[in-house]
């Protein structure tokens, strides 16, 4: 028996060549991911099947069998859904109250809101620095829209309702409880006691009662204890609840972001001769955003969605108007599955673009490839 | 290359770092105890001894990335103390590398470098740009300006965080264990471009394990142990004639290999 000789060295190094076809392309990823052992081909048979018996039969219930024509619950004869009743109700899902002549201000305020917002959501667009003094003004413009005075007819804030009344409050509160999360979060972190026991307090407090709890309280209790004068339009004072609800969350997010930046960081800005602000702007409230956006954009989901919990203060936001269609004489019995789901398309709408946006945000904000 | 020890002959315009008395503790940990400490302009200092001796606590407290309790440390002739414009004017003036690179992984290699003398010494922008290119050049990767640290290699990150640090055109550099954290094909691109900036005239106090660079360009080892500086010396005097038994311990464990 002979023994290969270990000393050896290879002459020519190998070169690359690609992967066996079967582990590539639709079939690659078929085997891989649907029919990898019998146990996941099975699942995806049972998968399939309970597809084809629910999705056509949802399709029919809700378009090709619905009824979209008459004045009342009692035209709906059909088999399917019930959507007769959006023709007359849909500027009420949108506007609540608002006086419809005024309808134009809040278009308006909504189509203002895309050239805000741009500038706020992507980098490198014409005129950026202009567009953002304009985000700046729009809460002003559109508070002015919306509410009116200074020439425009005033519109009372009971009148608004609807999505519009939604879209007021959450974005509001997305708008300043960011900011004011990330400095209580910082307050959290910080070497004054003072500062830190304050932050400690509110987050604890804020976060540990039911945001609806502290709707009532804002709606009902406040203006028993405070005197006349001093007394704030409802809807500022849900605004000023919802916000300051998000912002304790929001602080936790940011704190746990903040957490995750390595000591090194600090100390290279220090070392620089950063003051504490500049090394927080420049070099480590950028990385602990960029990390914390899934657990942002969560709350942010979160607290548009908890805007719909102002129909138990008295308030019709788009949920509340979907409730009064649903115990309305002409409709009652006919439109309750219908009601729901054309609110929640509203939400869903909004709230998946939120998300693709935070993915596209994290993806372009990844700077380990390019 | 043996220039005489600095402590022999009189600096020419006396010592740019003082330290006297010096004592820090971490909790009840002693960690620095007694340490008397003149640096001259232009002097190359090496700093070596074992984990946990002191020597990064020491060269941290020089830029007061580390408080001290008692002694004073006097840098540039300015008195560090409690008092953030004190702290701010050192800093401005003293770089420092760090072990784990520290560069900012958001921003491009460029960006790293023009960001201190953009913000701290309010450098304009085209100008703070043309100084970092200028470095990168001196540090041999100027084609890497746009790329972010993440994409580099670790010797390429740290010849960066070098760059960088000069962007603010330090008086002193501070090196913690610069090397440390380094592949061994890498390690050599970095000390290159120490020995160039040793070469240059830079006061530096390198707290490193790199022998053969402290016998090429220190005018100064100090071994420190236990908190304290046990010997220093001459390169040549301090590797061949160690004097205390454990200096000569602990070359003989560094060196038997």
């Amino acid at each position: 028996m002979s023994i290969e000789p270990f000393s050896r060295a290879q002459k020519d190094m190998l070169g690359e060549r690609p992967p066996p076809v079967t582990e590539t392309g639709t079939i690659g990823w078929l085997r891989a991911n649907l029919f990898s052992s019998w146990g996941s081909s099975l699942l995806t048979l049972a998968s399939l099947y309970l597809l084809w018996i629910t999705v056509p039969s949802f399709f029919e219930w809700a378009i090709f069998e619905a009824d979209v024509t008459g004045t009342t619950g009692q035209d709906c004869t059909g088999e399917g859904a019930c959507w007769a009743w959006v023709d007359q109700r849909i500027n009420q899902f949108l506007y609540g109250f608002y006086t419809a002549g005024e309808y134009w201000r809040v278009n308006l305020a909504a189509l203002l809101l895309i050239p805000a917002l741009l500038p706020l959501l992507f980098d490198g667009l014409p005129h950026a620095r202009r567009l953002r003094l304009f985000s700046f003004a729009y809460p002003f413009i559109a508070a002015f829209l919306l509410v009116g005075g200074f020439g425009l007819e005033s519109v009372p804030t009971r009148s608004f309702g609807g999505f519009m009344l939604n879209v007021t409050i959450g974005l509001s509160g997305i708008v300043l409880s960011l900011p004011i999360g990330v400095l209580l979060a910082l307050g959290r972190r910080s070497r004054l006691p003072a500062l830190r026991m304050l932050s400690v307090i509110f987050i604890e407090l804020v976060r540990g009662v039911p945001l609806i709890t502290l709707l009532f309280t804002a709606a009902i209790l406040l203006p028993m204890f405070m005197p006349e004068s001093w007394s704030l339009d409802l809807i500022i004072r849900v605004i000023v609840v919802v916000t300051a609800f998000s912002s304790a969350y929001m602080a936790e997010v940011i704190r746990g972001g903040l957490q995750s930046i390595p000591k090194g960081q600090y100390e290279a800005a220090m070392a620089m001769g950063l003051g504490y602000w500049q090394s927080m702007r420049l070099i480590i409230l950028p990385q602990a955003l960029k990390v914390s956006i899934p657990g942002i954009v969560n709350t942010f989901i979160g607290l548009f969605k908890d805007t719909t919990l102002v129909f138990l203060i008295g308030l019709f936001d788009i949920l509340g108007i979907a409730r009064s269609l649903q115990q309305n004489q002409d409709w009652i019995g006919n439109v309750d599955t219908e009601g729901f789901l054309f609110t929640s398309a509203f939400f869903f709408v909004v709230c998946f673009s939120m998300s693709r946006y935070s993915m596209n945000l994290e993806r372009r904000l990844d700077t380990t490839k390019r | 290359m043996n220039t005489p020890a600095p402590q022999d002959t009189a600096p020419e315009t006396g010592p740019t770092i003082q330290i006297s008395g010096l004592n820090k503790w971490f909790g009840s940990f002693h960690v620095l105890r007694d340490i008397n400490l003149e640096v001259a302009q232009r002097e190359r200092i090496v700093i070596c001894g074992p984990s946990g001796s002191g020597k990064s606590t020491l060269i941290r407290c020089i830029n007061r990335l580390e408080e001290h309790q008692e002694g004073s440390i006097v840098v540039d002739g300015v008195r560090l103390t409690n008092d953030l414009k004190q702290i701010d004017a050192v800093r401005r003036e003293v770089g420092m590398v760090f072990q784990s690179f520290n560069l900012f992984p958001h921003l491009t290699v460029l960006e790293n470098c023009t960001l201190a003398p953009i913000w701290v010494r309010k450098t304009p922008k085209a100008e703070a740009e043309a100084i970092a290119m200028e470095y990168l050049e001196r540090v041999k990767i100027p084609e890497q300006a746009t790329k972010f640290p993440g994409q580099l290699s670790g010797g390429q990150q740290q010849r960066v965080a070098i760059a960088r640090s000069l962007c603010m055109k330090p008086k002193i550099m501070l090196f913690d264990e610069p090397t440390s954290a380094l592949d061994p094909e890498m390690i050599k691109e970095v000390l290159d471009v120490m020995v160039d900036l040793a070469e240059s005239g830079m006061t530096m106090l390198v707290v490193t394990h790199e022998m053969g660079f402290a016998q090429q360009v220190a005018d100064r080892v100090i071994f420190m142990d236990e908190g304290q500086i046990v010997e220093q010396n001459a390169p040549d005097e301090f590797f061949n004639n160690p004097q205390s038994d454990r200096t000569k311990l602990f070359l003989s464990q560094i060196l038997s290999h």
